[in-house]
This record gives C-alpha cells, structure tokens and sequence, in this order.
C-alpha cells in the first residue's frame, strides 16, 4: 500500500464546511483549534475556488525536519504523527508548516500556548489503537477500525479525497481527464507527471 | 586529464551535489512507536461492518474498498 495522502478538488469544492465540522466532531478537537479549515481564494467573486487543508502528511515533513524534542514520527502508512507526551510546545513546527497545519490551543491567560495538535489522518497517536488514553488526546483512530478519514468520507460532493495516494491520484486523475483537461490542469505535472490513464475506472468518453 | 579538469569536475558535482533528491524510504529513525493500524486484533462495535482486526491483507482490502466509494466513476 501507498502512502496516505490528501487531496483537494477545487473545481468541486462548495465551501460547506462539513469535512472542518466532521473533524471537530470525530476527534473532539476543542474550541480555538481547526485541525482542518475551508480557505477560498477570490471569496464573493464569481469564480471564486475553495480547498480544504490539514496536515498534508508530506513525505519529507519540515515540522519534522525542525522538531528540537523530535516528536513526530511516521507511520508506515505514511501518516505523520506525533506524540503529545515529548511536545514542548515550541511552535517551530507552525513556522516550518508551509500548510499551516500544527494548532495550538490558547486557552489561559498570557498567550499561554499548549501542546501542538493537528490532523492525524484520523489515525491517533503512539497510544494503543482505540484506546481511550488515545481519543482523548488525539481523537478517533478511524484507520484502526478499517474507515478512512471522517472528513473525506463524510465530503458530500466528494471535493476532499483521503487515502491510499496512489488511488486518490488516480480517482483525481479520471476526474480531470473527464472534464477535458489534462496536463494544462495547474500542478498535474509536478504532482503526477506525465498523464496517462492507469485507473481500472477509465473515462468512457473525454470531452474535448 | 588535466588537473584543471579533474578540478573542474570535482568543483562541478560538488556544486552540484544539492540537486539531488532526497530518498524517501522510510527509515528506522523516522518509524514511531505506534502498533500498526490491523494489529489490534480485539473486536470492537466501531470496526467497520465487515472488517475484523487483525488481518493486514483484510485492511488493506477494506480500505480499498472506502477509498472506491469516493470515486463516483466507479459506481
């Protein structure tokens, strides 16, 4: 199995909110902190292009690069995790994140700054699969249970992919290859090279 | 070959040695200490439908199968 990857359809993106509402929901993030957030470029102006970002769990991750205490860790399914018991709280992370992934939640006096918190891909933390020491400190392990992520699963215009990547590249790349596009599509080159069809799902019929 | 050239082309893959890209094999340093996701083998009532815990091959075909359902061509 690949890794574990997002991806973000903008051309079926509506702004709804529901893959930010489903996070809070599944993982019990607390109020201040957004482990996932809808940003739309050309807000109220027509054509305007909404994605939903979280923690990319990028393969060569800088928040790990960075880390002084050496927090994250990657699982083998390619999902960067980290461990809440090691954080220091620094914030290096937030500076290193070209997503704005790491959260901190602020909820003391004097900008008191606790303990990172961002997208596990619903896959937990260090703590033992499912258990309650687990959930309460980094939410739902939905991979343990054999479910995907909450948001992409729940994504009601299916916008938000979410799993193996190379069968998230290859639903992306149907997707594009049905609308008539190909690799004009901003990012396809540097994201999947060269387009060529490998999707048991192959388009019936390409616009042109 | 000259030293001149023997120096050209020791100062040319030293300048280019950045360009080079990174592997990203995960490596023993990078991998935590976290049981991997089919290992638990318990039941639990939140395990998808028809999934149980403890096989690799039975969650990987699981998560085949969820990632499918997001793809409307394949309906």
């Amino acid at each position: 199995m690949a890794r574990m990857k997002f991806i973000c359809d903008a051309e079926r993106c509506i702004e709804c909110n529901g893959c930010v509402t489903a996070c809070k929901a599944e993982n019990n993030v607390p109020w201040g902190v957004n482990r996932r957030r809808v940003v739309t470029l050309n807000d109220g102006v027509a054509g305007e292009k909404s994605i939903s970002v979280a923690c990319m769990h990028c393969s060569d991750a800088p928040c790990m690069a960075v880390c002084p205490v050496d927090c994250f860790y990657r699982t083998d399914e390619g999902v960067v995790l980290h461990d809440k018991d090691v954080c220091i709280g620094c914030g290096y992370c937030s500076y290193a994140c070209p997503f704005g992934a790491p959260q901190f939640p602020t909820n003391g006096e004097f900008g008191l700054r606790g303990k990172m918190d961002k997208c596990t891909f619903c896959a937990g933390g260090p703590e033992a699969n499912g258990s309650d020491a687990e959930n309460a400190k980094y939410g739902r392990n939905r991979l343990s249970e054999g479910k995907l992520p909450a948001c992409a699963e729940m994504c009601s215009t299916k916008a938000l992919l979410g799993g193996d990547g190379d069968v998230v590249a290859d639903i992306f790349r149907t997707r594009v290859l049905n609308r008539g596009k190909g690799s004009e599509v901003w990012g396809w080159g540097t994201a999947y090279g060269k387009p060529v069809q490998t999707s048991m799902a192959a388009p019936t019929e390409v616009k042109k | 070959m000259t030293r001149a050239q023997a120096m050209a082309v020791l100062m040319g893959a030293v300048v280019l040695a950045g360009c080079g890209e990174k592997p990203q094999t995960l490596d023993a340093k990078a991998k935590g200490p976290d049981a991997a996701p089919w290992s638990t083998s318990a039941s639990s009532p939140f395990y998808a439908s028809d999934w149980k815990g403890g096989d690799k091959a039975a969650w990987e075909a699981q998560i085949r199968t969820r990632n499918q359902g997001q793809n409307d061509y394949a309906r």
